[in-house]
């Protein structure tokens, strides 16, 4: 047991899976000598070697493509993209390969590989550093798409991913990566893909969020608490596939829906859970389902981001307002 | 200014157009029962073409991207390879892929419309790369799994002439040469990418030369000699087989096809130039060497030309008695776990399918 942030927990589930199965590989710019610019794969290239811990040229589409030409060969490579905002080159290799690789050879050809990388903005970083792209991702048939939102499940969530047989984008909420400090055991326990974590039981109003989110959400849920309203909040953690079952339950339970993600709120993830819940649960609905989202603008750079970023103030209104409905 | 870096792109041709062996050919140019086994691998691979194409033609097949003039190429890079390396393709490399045992069924399968063709007996090949240029990294991948594992087997990586302007083949063969992978990477200039001629697509005189940029070797070689071809591609193998790294090899031939069957070459090209070009075709050069060699003659042409005809229809017999894929497969191929909502979604199109197979078009009964 040890108090860890997140991006400590996410090294350790590195180490953890690099020591118990060779296959793993991991790749990208700067992990290596530099541990990664946020320090995620730190101490991994003394502890593992050059070989298994590999400084790539400096091209996204290479390491994506790279990723899936090793893991045909049965690797099970790592793969980190620095920025989320420099995913756009290896969208390529994601989606014309990577999901597509099982499908279009009958199963002949896999990819059980991990691309991970930051996500979100909040900290000051300069342009292109502060994507939240989920939904082009998830967009992808094939594809899983997973978000931890505290260090226990940055560590167990990032073992699945690894394990999982099929591709898995890892986003990692840059925001949290420091911000709090968590027990974690550090046993190789992967956490299920696939499933809403509820994180706080509540009866008036669902809340769904995921990501650096999950902290604004609770701090909503907190302060509405307070007021009488009893909040529910479900951290979707794998975004697609979206465990849709474990939503509508508490649906119907409490009769009222706020999606809460920082990405803009154009055909964002929320808009799916909004009109599943809608197509499966209408009736069981007291208000109108609301979604807090980022503006459907670019997130805007430091001096404004926190402008843009959905806070717990936007959240309890939004709630506040499906109460009065 | 003094000369920091010169370089020099060797240009490799043992058979000329009228198939007269240079001097200084290898031992492969006198061994006479390999050239005849490529020979009926290219004459296989032509024979297929052309029956792929009639098949298109007729309605029994979809867009096929003809392979037409490239054989020597296909069977001469596939020729060089060991069968535990690992092939990644574009989609007209059919020679190669011939040679390496997927069945001339499968191809069509694919050309046909069904996914179960890439499901092919060259276990660990890729299957046709169709967006360009992608599998660049594919075989840099592969052969990064073998350098880690310390194994003796190399990719090999087609692309076209058009693909060296993307930068996936750039990125490919850097770092590739950044990390010394086994890896080959076979430039397949056929001077043209659709309507475009090699001339438009870069001023670089060769595109050999552009392994210069990524720190390893290029080099030409006429890709209408098989042996030139085979030869290139086997140094290179070995090459890369002793740890020293990758080479880009630039096949220079010519597409004597359309691109594909959607296309009309006849638009853009010149018909003096597709003429001369047939002049240089590389079955007609391999079997003037073996005539010259009296290895060859008239009765074993025409009786190999029936045995390919033979293996090509018992290959389309196999095709077209392939039944409809199951609705089933778009989804039980996606994930080897696959999630609740796509297994919903699975159900939904049995149900559909069978309404739409007993010809229900919407009104709710059968027509």
């Amino acid at each position: 047991m040890a108090k860890v942030t997140m991006i400590e927990a996410i090294n350790r589930a590195h180490a953890w899976e690099m020591a118990h199965d060779p296959s793993v590989i991991v790749l990208g710019e700067d992990v290596g000598v530099n541990g990664g610019v946020f320090r995620a794969t730190a101490g991994l290239q003394e502890q593992f070697g050059k070989d298994r811990v590999q400084d790539t040229p400096l091209a996204e589409g290479m390491i994506a493509g790279m990723a899936v030409g090793m893991a045909t060969q049965g690797l099970k490579p790592v793969a980190e993209i620095q920025f989320m905002g420099f995913i756009y080159p290896a969208l390529d290799q994601i989606g014309n390969h990577m999901v597509r690789m099982r499908n279009r050879t009958r199963g002949r050809l896999t990819c059980p590989l991990v691309v991970r990388m930051p996500h979100g903005g909040g900290i000051h970083a300069p342009e292109h550093h502060s994507e939240s792209l989920e939904a082009i991702l998830a967009h992808h048939a094939g594809l899983r798409v997973v978000c931890p939102s505290s260090p226990a499940r940055a560590y167990g969530l990032l073992l699945a991913a690894i394990r999982d047989p099929d591709p898995v984008i890892f986003l990692e909420p840059a925001r949290l990566y420091r911000l709090v400090k968590q027990e974690i055991t550090d046993d190789g326990c992967a956490l299920p893909l696939d499933v809403c974590y509820r994180l706080r039981e509540g009866s008036d109003v669902t809340l769904v969020t995921w990501g650096a989110m999950v902290t604004e959400t609770l701090s909503a849920a907190e302060i509405l608490a307070n007021e009488g309203v009893s909040c529910e909040v479900l951290d979707l953690a794998t975004l697609s596939p979206i465990d849709h079952e474990t939503i509508l339950e508490s649906v119907v339970k409490t009769g009222r829906l706020v999606v809460v993600h920082e990405a803009p709120r154009n055909c964002g993830i929320g808009a799916e859970i909004a009109a599943t819940v809608a197509e499966r649960a209408l009736y069981d609905l007291h208000a109108p389902i609301k979604r807090v989202t980022g503006y459907d603008t670019i997130i805007p750079l430091s001096r404004l981001e926190h402008d843009y970023i959905p806070d717990a103030a936007r959240i309890t209104d939004a709630v506040r307002e499906t109460l009065t409905e | 200014m003094k000369t920091v870096a010169a370089f020099e792109i060797k240009y490799c041709q043992f058979l000329d157009a009228e198939g007269n062996l240079a001097p200084g050919a290898p031992a492969l140019a006198s061994d006479i029962a390999e050239l005849l086994k490529m020979y009926r691998f290219m004459t296989l691979a032509r024979t297929f073409d052309a029956k792929a194409i009639n098949l298109q033609r007729t309605g029994k097949l979809g867009t096929y991207a003809s392979c037409l003039g490239h054989e020597a190429t296909h069977v001469g890079v596939a020729a060089a390879m060991q069968p535990d390396d690992v092939l990644a393709p574009v989609y007209r490399e059919f020679g190669s892929q011939i040679w390496r045992g997927v069945k001339m069924s499968s191809i069509l399968l694919y050309w046909g419309g069904d996914e179960r063709g890439n499901d092919f007996a060259a276990r660990q090949d890729f299957a046709w790369c169709v967006p360009i240029a992608s599998q660049m990294l594919h075989g840099a991948g592969v052969a990064m799994a073998m350098k880690i594992r310390g194994e003796k087997r190399c990719s090999v990586t087609y692309i076209g002439d058009g693909g060296t302007s993307e930068g996936a083949f750039y990125e490919g063969i850097n770092v590739a040469g950044a990390r010394a992978l086994p890896a080959v990477f076979v430039i397949v200039n056929n001077r043209w990418a659709i309507s475009v001629p090699i001339e438009s697509q870069t001023a670089t005189r060769t595109l050999a030369q552009k392994a210069i940029a990524a720190g390893i070797p290029g080099i030409q070689v006429d890709g209408n000699d098989a042996i030139a071809v085979r030869h290139t591609v086997e140094e290179a193998l070995a090459r890369a087989r002793r740890g020293d790294g990758p080479t880009l090899i630039e096949a220079l031939t010519y597409r004597l096809s359309d691109h594909t069957t959607a296309d009309d070459a006849s638009r853009y090209r010149d018909p003096t130039e597709v003429a001369e070009a047939w002049t240089r075709e590389p079955l007609l050069r391999l079997r003037s060497y073996l005539k010259k060699l009296n290895a060859w003659d008239e009765a074993r042409e025409e009786a190999l030309k029936s045995e390919c005809a033979r293996e090509v229809e018992a290959a389309v017999d196999e095709y077209l008695s392939a039944p409809k894929p199951s609705t089933d497969d778009m989804f039980d191929y996606l994930f080897a776990r696959p999630p609740r909502s796509l297994l919903e979604q699975r159900a939904q199109a049995r149900r559909h399918s069978a309404r739409r197979r007993a010809g229900d078009r919407g009104t709710g009964s059968r027509s």
